[in-house]
């Protein structure tokens, strides 16, 4: 990871907006921000729970070349991706995306705030869903619960017990599955390759080394 | 060889462009039919208040060009009249106009008591529907032709009894009727102006749904002596009086989702409204101006700088997000200022939305020859064709860049027919 963020660093040397522009998702976006305010003022977070920047403050510092301030900022990781900014944003700019974008860059480079609940929510769910080619619920709730330790993990389980029993009625959730590894996809094998592919196909297009 | 028709020069809109046009065409000479939709003269300048720069009366301007026009035996003037459609080619164009009845004729001599004489009222068309007019009415004052209007829902109610039997002047008509007329052009102006852009459609902005979100151009009609309170500024939910006034920018210009333009004039307009509340409240009077840049051109940064120096008005970065209303009725601007990224909420007694300029040329079947770009705006091709824009009809200007491009549009229009005059010689 750190590899990855000197190979970078190196690169893009003082630029940091075309480093955002080539190797971010949707980070070629930033620069048709017009800085009218409109998406920060459109969050219904209200940036509590500590936004470090309001998207259109993030957008001027990658253009301002605030490289450490950017990839280590909590903000992209408080998105909770409403789409509000996105449909009024004068300029079309799909700032939800740019979010996922910066933060996905973000944690490659290894630069992603530690102990983030919504980073261990993705890591867990991506780690979880490419394992077997399909999601397993009960794991991946366990997993979760149980993240701060066993004790608050019994008491959530516990207030989610009524929930629990009644998508295993309807069917919807499947103990047994905690059994083993749970039931597989079909073609796992071919599942993983494709993730190969196109994780190549990805460091390809970025002029990255393969990971 | 050019087939010889025409030299008429068909002028479209008779706002201060097209009045524009048809004065240089006709003072060179040329023959002109100018037609215009409404049962006036002078376009959108008629309902402003005070014009930017200079802030002095638009009707002194208009004056100017109504004395001209008046002048000139070689203008046709028809009022009430559109454009529904254009056929043929450069130098022999077929016009067909829609002629609306105002069963009102020569006669009148605007002595109004036919408008004492009814009761009926509708809506106020000259004031932006702010208030209700007489069945029997003069659009405004200043109105050229000064020749009273029934409106047709008189028809067939007591009223039109009334203003019949009260005009000694027998100058009302109630047969006229909607008639349709075809002409012949050589050449066409294009003046058909501008619309300001429906405000309804800004949804964070609850136009139509909070009284006391206006927009600029009502903005203008509130500040006017003329206008539906008399001039005096007060807000429309209770009649309050309107001190602490936010104006909006860019309402739906500059935006991918509403006019993908910058309509140019609306900080101007917006900087000169300021002007109109200082005047009404002096040092109570305060306005906030909520911008993402300023674009105040050439020669008027000069009034930006002064409105800047006015403690009484300031501004704010940053593009309010959404309007919500207080228990008092005060619409609340929310947004984050681009100047330290710092969120607000502020009360108002009035919110201001600067809208944009629309092109209204919509609805019209106007020749393949003539393209518009992005916006709708129309851009001829002078190479080519034979219709040529003027005006707000090619592009958001101000009243001074509009006038430019009208006497530019009647030099191409001269030499249309000139050519037609050649080759019919
Ligand atoms: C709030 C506000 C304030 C402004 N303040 C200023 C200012 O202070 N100073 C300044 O310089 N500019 C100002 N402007 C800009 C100014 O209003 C325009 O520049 C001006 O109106 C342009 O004139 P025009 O003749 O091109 O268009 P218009 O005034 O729109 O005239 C077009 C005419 O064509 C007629 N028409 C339309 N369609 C048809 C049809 N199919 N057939 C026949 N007739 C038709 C219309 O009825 C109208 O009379 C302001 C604008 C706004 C919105
Ligand atoms: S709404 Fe769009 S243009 Fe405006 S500040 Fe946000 S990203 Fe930039
Ligand atoms: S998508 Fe994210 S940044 Fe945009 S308004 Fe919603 S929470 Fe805020
Ligand atoms: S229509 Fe007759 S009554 Fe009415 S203003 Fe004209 S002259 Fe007077
Ligand atoms: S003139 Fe000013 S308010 Fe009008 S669209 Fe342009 S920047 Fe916005």
């Amino acid at each position: 990871m750190s590899d990855m963020n000197q190979q970078m660093t190196a690169r893009y040397k003082n630029n940091f907006l075309k480093e955002i522009e080539e190797q971010a998702e949707m980070g070629d976006w930033v620069k048709m921000c017009m800085q009218c305010g409109v998406c920060s003022g459109s969050c219904p977070t209200n940036f509590h729970g500590g936004w470090d920047h309001p998207p259109q403050e993030l957008f001027m510092m990658i253009r301002a070349g605030k490289r450490d301030e950017v990839l280590s900022s909590n903000s992209m990781w408080q998105c909770v991706s409403c789409y509000n900014c996105y449909v009024r944003c004068p300029r079309k700019v799909p700032i939800t995306h740019v979010m996922h974008g910066l933060a996905e860059y973000a944690y490659r480079l290894g630069r992603a705030p530690k102990m983030q609940p919504t980073l261990h929510l993705s890591q867990t769910f991506w780690n979880n869903a490419t394992k077997y080619g399909r999601v397993n619920e009960v794991k991946l709730t366990q997993s979760l619960y149980f993240k701060d330790g066993i004790g608050s993990g019994i008491k959530k389980a516990l207030e989610m017990q009524s929930m629990a029993l009644g998508l295993v009625k309807a069917k919807r959730l499947n103990p047994m599955e905690a059994i083993g590894g749970g039931h597989k996809c079909k073609d796992l094998k071919g599942i993983h390759a494709m993730l190969a592919k196109a994780r190549e196909l990805e460091a390809k297009r970025k002029g990255r080394q393969p990971a | 060889m050019t087939v010889a028709t025409n030299q008429t020069i068909l002028v479209v809109g008779g706002g201060i462009s097209g009045m524009t046009a048809a004065l240089e065409a006709a003072e060179t000479g040329k023959h002109v039919v100018l037609v215009e939709k409404n049962p006036y003269l002078g376009g959108r300048t008629a309902q402003l208040y005070r014009y930017f720069p200079k802030m002095c009366h638009p009707t002194c301007g208009l004056e100017i060009n109504l004395r001209r026009l008046k002048a000139n035996p070689r203008i046709q003037v028809l009022t009430m009249a559109e454009v529904t459609g254009i056929s043929g080619t450069k130098g022999d164009y077929t016009v067909n106009l829609k002629t609306n009845p105002r069963f009102v004729n020569e006669n009148c001599t605007a002595c109004g008591e036919c408008a004492k004489a009814v009761t009926g009222e509708v809506d106020d068309a000259f004031n932006y529907n702010l208030g209700k007019i007489k069945v029997a009415y003069l659009p405004h004052a200043m109105a050229y032709p000064q020749r009273y209007v029934l409106d047709p829902a008189i028809l067939g109610t007591p009223d039109a009894d009334k203003a019949k039997a009260a005009c000694k002047y027998n100058a009302i008509d109630l047969e006229q009727k909607e008639e349709t007329v075809s002409l012949k052009a050589g050449a066409i102006v294009w003046a058909t102006g501008w619309q300001p852009y429906d405000a309804e459609k800004l949804t964070p902005y609850r136009y139509g749904e909070f009284p006391n979100v206006i927009t600029n151009v009502e903005f203008e009609r509130l500040a006017d002596p003329h206008g539906p309170t008399g001039g005096k500024i007060l807000r429309p939910s209770d009649g309050k009086e309107a001190k602490n006034i936010a104006f909006i920018q860019c309402a739906g210009s500059r935006d991918e989702n509403h006019l993908r333009h910058c309509s140019r004039f609306c900080c101007m307009g917006s900087l000169k409204q300021t002007h109109y509340v200082q005047e009404a409240y002096g040092d109570e009077g305060k306005s906030t101006i909520y911008y993402i840049d300023i674009r105040a051109i050439d020669r008027f940064e000069d009034f930006y700088a002064k409105v800047k120096a006015n403690p009484n008005v300031s501004f704010v970065k940053s593009k309010v997000a959404r309007i919500s209303e207080d228990k008092d009725g005060n619409p609340v601007c929310w947004g984050v200022n681009t100047e330290g990224y710092v969120r607000y909420s502020n009360p108002h007694d009035l919110v201001v939305l600067a809208v944009g300029m629309q092109p209204s040329v919509k609805g019209v079947d106007i020749p393949a020859e003539v393209m518009a770009d992005s916006s709708g705006f129309i851009m001829a091709d002078p190479a080519n064709a034979g219709i040529f824009g003027a005006g707000c009809a090619t592009n958001a200007l101000d009243v001074n860049r509009a006038v430019q491009s009208a006497t530019a549009a009647a030099l191409r229009a001269i030499q249309v027919v000139n050519k037609v005059a050649r080759a019919e010689a």
